[in-house]
Order: structure tokens, then C-alpha cells, then sequence
């Protein structure tokens, strides 16, 4: 009986997991542009993959994108966490007003933040009308500072999500030895550098891979907060992906960008899930 | 539990000073660490609600945290009703129709499946089953525009293109990989005993899931129910992808309003549709958050 109930799940994800992902894959190699066929090609598309600027521009913008974006939202949603944790009181009103833009969708967030970071009437005339008339805020349509601003909102949306994970990692940390070190004497902020965040070690794993999975993926914030622009100045791998396959005809060269996706994010997980599964006790 | 800046360890800290004066310090100084981030956090909600309710006269001259002077519901009826959207001048209506029509499908089948397979997963040992969760899993976690291309050829030839049955189907599949994990997580920490003794009792493979698993896992279920609608409700990619003209959902919608209206732009009227997208998934939120955060703590820092 389970094998039977187990099959078509497991039916359903072979063809539109792991097929869909050798179809992928396979295509990167051929000579498709508009439809797909099956004139293989090599190495090719990814050569031009490589050697287009707009790739080049997205790849460095992930990195900048990726990196703020994880630490940010990781050091941010650690110290609340961390604040939580001190028995305070409305602890539920505080939990819920960090977790709620984490309910919203990308597509959302994207248009709030529009909204907040519009040159002409979002923040900086805000500030102005507060008497600081020479602030200045034009990120969203400064060519080298676009990018920063779907940092904003990404960490905005995503630390609450962290710190929900971090704070039921130190709910979970030992009492016992808390205890201990405190009778030893020890200072809070060394208890908490020497003792609780090594111990949350997992949970910080978990938000690293969660938060590394949504930055990889991103789309929808880019195409809602500056669709990409100005120029191609917040272009990501995954928008340039979208519009390659989709809008300029270049299915093996958007095939490409995916697979490289895939393989970059593939070397981020496969080591997490194989140390999950190998630390599990046999049931 | 852990550790707090109590009245122990205010003690200890303080070491003979005036404990009460160190404690209250510690206490201010913490609500105000949190007050200031969560004003921060609150702020473009607040904005959000309040540029809805303004008149764009009134949006020109006040500021984005100002309180509407003079509270309309021009703009929502307007969006709601009459604003266009590509080509038809329906407003949003039509669109937040079609994303329950997506969501409410695609998160009962997914749910169930998932649980079904957790079960599975969890009380039942066969050949390479540790393997096969490994591969269920690492579907959660593929960037979904591998996947893009073959599923527009496979949509198309089973003639869904462009459908709201399509776009279920899709949801169900990446969803079974979420909801799949957050079961068998959870049903790993039942005590094997329970399981032994009703297979004891003669209980069959039907009996244990519905008799004995199904009512104590809840929790669960809400995980994954609220997991499920959120990720579906929210979902950008796979409606702009595979959906066309009046089946897409109203994240796709409210982008097209936001992004292709000429002339001036009406933040009112943005704002407002923002809002209506995002109405189901905050009260989901507020209504069940708590068991959200519970069950989500169960089932994704532990393995």
C-alpha cells in the first residue's frame, strides 16, 4: 500500500523535478532560439552566456544583492531575536509586526517600497517637509544605487522570517549550562558570543540556505521594484533568464543562465541536506 | 527557555550596585531597541493604508506618513472595479476571483498529498527510502526557472496553457516537495510506539494515518495549509509564466496596473492595490500566525 499511495507524488516529481531538469539542461546545449530543437552545439551558449554584458552585470549584482542581503537580514533578525528573548511583554504584537511583510508578496513589497523610494514624493519629501531640505534619496533611479534598494526591501520583507527561526533556536538552547556559566560569573555578552550562538550553529544554517534559496530565485522584487532598470542597471540572473526564454527568443541561452543557477545553487544545498539526513537518527 | 536579563542576572551583572536602577535601565533599553525597528517595520503598511485613503491632491501635498486629512474609498472602489488592466477596464475584481480559484484547489491537493507521503516517509522503512526523501527534498529548493521551459511545453500539450487548471497542476507539484517535508518532520517526532501498538491492535496502513496520526497533527496541517496559501496567493513567477489575459492571478494583475499606467501616476490607486493583494495573506497571518510559528519551528530548524 504505501508504494502505491508514494507513486504518483514520486511519479509527478521524477517528470517535473528531474526531468524537467535534464530537459534543461539538455536544451543549453543545443541551437534552440525560438522553439526548441535538438541541433547540438556544445559548449556554445554558454561561451555567449559569458560573454554577454548583460550576464556579467547580473552575476555581479547577485553578489552584491546576495551577500547584503543575507548578512543583513541575519544580523538584523539575530538582534531581535536576541531582544525577544529577554521575557518582554506584547512579545506577540512585537513577533507580528516583524513577521507580517514576510505574509506579503514580492509583487507587494515591490510597490510599497516604489512608493517610499520615489525621488519626488516618497522619503526624501518627507524629510524635506521635516526641515533637512538638502535630503537627498534617489537611489531608485541612480544607476549604481538601484540595486541597494531591492536590498531595502528584500531584508525588510525576509528578517522577520529569520528572526522566527533564530528565536525558536534559542528557546531550544540548554538552560542548564546558562545557568551554570551564569553562577560562574560570567558576562551576558560573553555568555551569548561563547555559549547561545555557537549553539544555534543549525539554525543559522538553515536561514543561511533559506535566505541563499530566495536570493537565487528572486524575481518578482526586481520586476516590481525597478523592473530591472534604470537600464539594466538591477538586472539578476533570474530576470535575465525570464527575458531571454521568454521575450528575445533565445531558449538555449536562457536554458544556460538556469542551469548555472541550478548548479550554483545545487552546491549550497546537496551538502546541507546531506548532513541533515546523515545526522538524523535511524526511526 | 533562555536566557533573559531577569532579575538573577541583573543581579549578577550589577555586581553590589543598585540592582533596581540597573534593572530598569536594561528594561528601557531594550524596549527601545525594539520600538525603533518595529516603528521601522510598521511604517510601509502605515503608509500603504493611508496613501490608499488619500485623494492624489491631497498625496502631492502631504508627506507619506501623514495622516489622510479627508478619508476616501475612491481609489479602492476604483481598482476594485473599473481600473484597466492590459487591454479590459474590470479592475481587480475579476483577478483576486481567480487567485482563490488557484489558491484553494492547489493547497487542499498539496496539502493532502503531503500528507499522505510524510506518513509514509516517516513510519514506513523500504529500499532507499532515506535516498528518495533526499531527492523530495532538494525539490524544494530548485530555482523554479529550471523548470520554466519544459513546463510551458507540457502545459501546452495538455492543452492547459494559459489556465487556471494549469496553473493548480503546477502549484500542486513544487508545492507536494514543501508540504511532503513539513509532514514527514513532523510525524518522525510521534513516538514509534504509538505507531507498533496500533499495528499491534491490527490496525492497517488506512487505519493508523486516519485513526491515530491525522487527529494530532494539526499543527501541521495549519504549517502547511498556511505555508501553501501564502506561497500560491503570493506566487509571481509561474502566473506571469503560464497565465494569460483573464486567468492570471492578482499578483500579475496588480503588477500590470502598477507598471503600465500612463500618464500621471495615481499612488492612491497603487497603494489601494496593493492592499487588496494583500488582504487575504495578512489576515491569515494575524489569525494564525501563532500556530505558523510553531509548527514552522518543529519542522524546519530540526532536519
Amino acid at each position: 500500500m504505501p508504494a502505491i499511495v508514494l507513486s504518483p507524488s514520486l511519479a509527478v516529481i521524477t517528470v517535473c523535478v528531474y526531468g524537467f531538469i535534464a530537459y534543461t539542461a539538455l536544451l543549453s546545449f543545443t541551437g534552440s532560439k525560438m522553439f526548441a530543437n535538438f541541433t547540438f552545439v556544445g559548449w556554445r551558449q554558454y561561451g555567449r552566456l559569458f560573454e554577454n554584458p548583460r550576464w556579467i552585470t547580473a552575476i555581479e549584482n547577485m553578489a552584491i544583492f546576495g551577500c547584503l542581503y543575507i548578512i543583513g537580514a541575519t544580523c538584523l533578525g539575530l538582534f531581535i531575536a536576541i531582544l525577544i528573548d529577554q521575557r518582554i511583554r506584547f512579545e506577540g504584537v512585537f513577533r507580528a509586526v516583524f513577521l507580517y511583510p514576510m505574509a506579503l508578496s514580492f509583487v507587494v513589497t515591490g510597490v510599497i517600497w516604489q512608493w517610499l523610494l520615489n525621488p519626488g514624493l516618497g522619503l526624501e519629501h518627507m524629510m524635506r517637509e521635516l526641515g533637512w531640505d538638502s535630503f537627498s534619496f534617489q537611489w531608485l533611479i541612480e544607476p549604481d544605487r538601484a540595486i541597494y534598494t531591492i536590498v531595502i526591501a528584500g531584508v525588510w520583507q525576509v528578517t522577520g522570517f529569520v528572526m522566527a527561526l533564530l528565536l525558536a533556536g534559542l528557546r531550544g538552547v540548554d538552560t542548564e549550562i546558562l545557568r551554570a556559566a551564569r553562577i560562574d560569573g560570567a558576562p551576558i555578552h560573553k555568555v551569548y558570543t561563547r555559549i547561545i550562538i555557537p549553539a544555534l550553529r543549525p539554525a543559522f544554517l538553515t536561514v543561511f540556505v533559506i535566505e541563499a534559496h530566495l536570493a537565487i530565485k528572486s524575481y518578482d522584487l526586481v520586476v516590481a521594484l525597478t523592473k530591472g532598470g534604470p537600464g539594466v542597471s538591477t538586472e539578476l540572473p533570474s530576470t535575465f533568464m525570464y527575458s531571454m526564454t521568454f521575450t528575445r527568443n533565445e531558449l538555449a541561452v536562457g536554458a544556460a543562465s538556469a542551469t548555472v543557477m541550478l548548479v550554483t545553487l545545487a552546491s549550497i544545498i546537496i551538502p546541507y541536506l546531506y548532513s541533515e539526513l546523515r545526522n538524523e537518527p535511524a526511526t | 527557555m533562555s536566557l533573559r536579563l531577569d532579575a538573577e542576572s541583573a543581579a549578577i551583572l550589577s555586581k553590589g550596585t543598585d540592582i533596581k536602577v540597573t534593572r530598569i535601565l536594561g528594561r528601557s533599553f531594550i524596549y527601545g531597541c525594539l520600538i525603533i525597528p518595529a516603528a521601522v517595520f510598521l511604517a510601509p503598511l502605515v503608509s500603504m493604508i493611508f496613501t490608499s485613503l488619500k485623494s492624489m491632491d491631497e498625496i502631492r501635498s502631504g508627506n507619506i506618513l501623514s495622516f489622510p486629512k479627508a478619508i476616501t474609498f475612491e481609489a479602492w472602489k476604483h481598482v476594485w472595479h473599473s481600473a484597466c488592466i492590459g487591454v479590459t477596464c474590470g479592475g481587480l475584481k475579476g483577478y483576486f476571483g481567480n487567485s482563490f480559484l488557484i489558491v484553494i484547489p492547489a493547497t487542499l491537493l498539496s496539502v493532502g498529498f503531503g500528507a499522505l507521503n510524510g506518513y509514509i516517509f516517516a513510519n514506513w522503512r523500504f529500499r532507499g527510502d532515506n535516498i528518495l526523501f533526499g531527492l523530495v527534498l532538494f525539490g524544494c529548493f530548485i530555482p523554479l526557472q529550471i523548470v520554466l521551459i519544459p513546463m510551458a511545453g507540457l502545459l501546452g500539450q495538455l492543452k492547459l496553457a494559459g489556465t487556471i487548471p494549469g496553473l493548480v497542476l503546477v502549484h500542486v507539484v513544487y508545492g507536494i516537495c514543501f508540504t511532503t517535508m513539513f509532514f514527514r518532520n513532523y510525524f518522525v517526532t510521534v513516538p514509534a510506539e504509538i505507531f507498533k501498538a496500533a499495528r499491534i491492535d491490527g490496525a492497517g496502513f488506512w487505519a493508523v494515518f486516519f485513526r491515530i496520526l491525522l487527529p494530532i497533527s494539526w499543527p501541521i496541517v495549519m504549517v502547511s495549509i498556511i505555508w501553501q496559501f501564502t506561497g500560491v496567493w503570493n506566487d509571481f513567477l509561474f502566473g506571469v509564466s503560464f497565465a494569460a489575459g483573464s486567468s492570471q492571478p492578482v499578483t500579475v494583475a496588480l503588477n500590470n496596473l502598477v507598471n503600465t499606467s500612463t500618464g500621471t501616476k495615481a499612488y492612491n490607486e497603487d497603494m489601494a492595490a496593493a492592499m487588496i493583494a494583500a488582504l487575504p495573506t495578512i489576515i491569515i497571518y494575524v489569525a494564525a500566525g501563532r500556530y505558523f510559528l510553531r509548527g514552522l519551528m518543529a519542522g524546519a530548524v530540526k532536519g
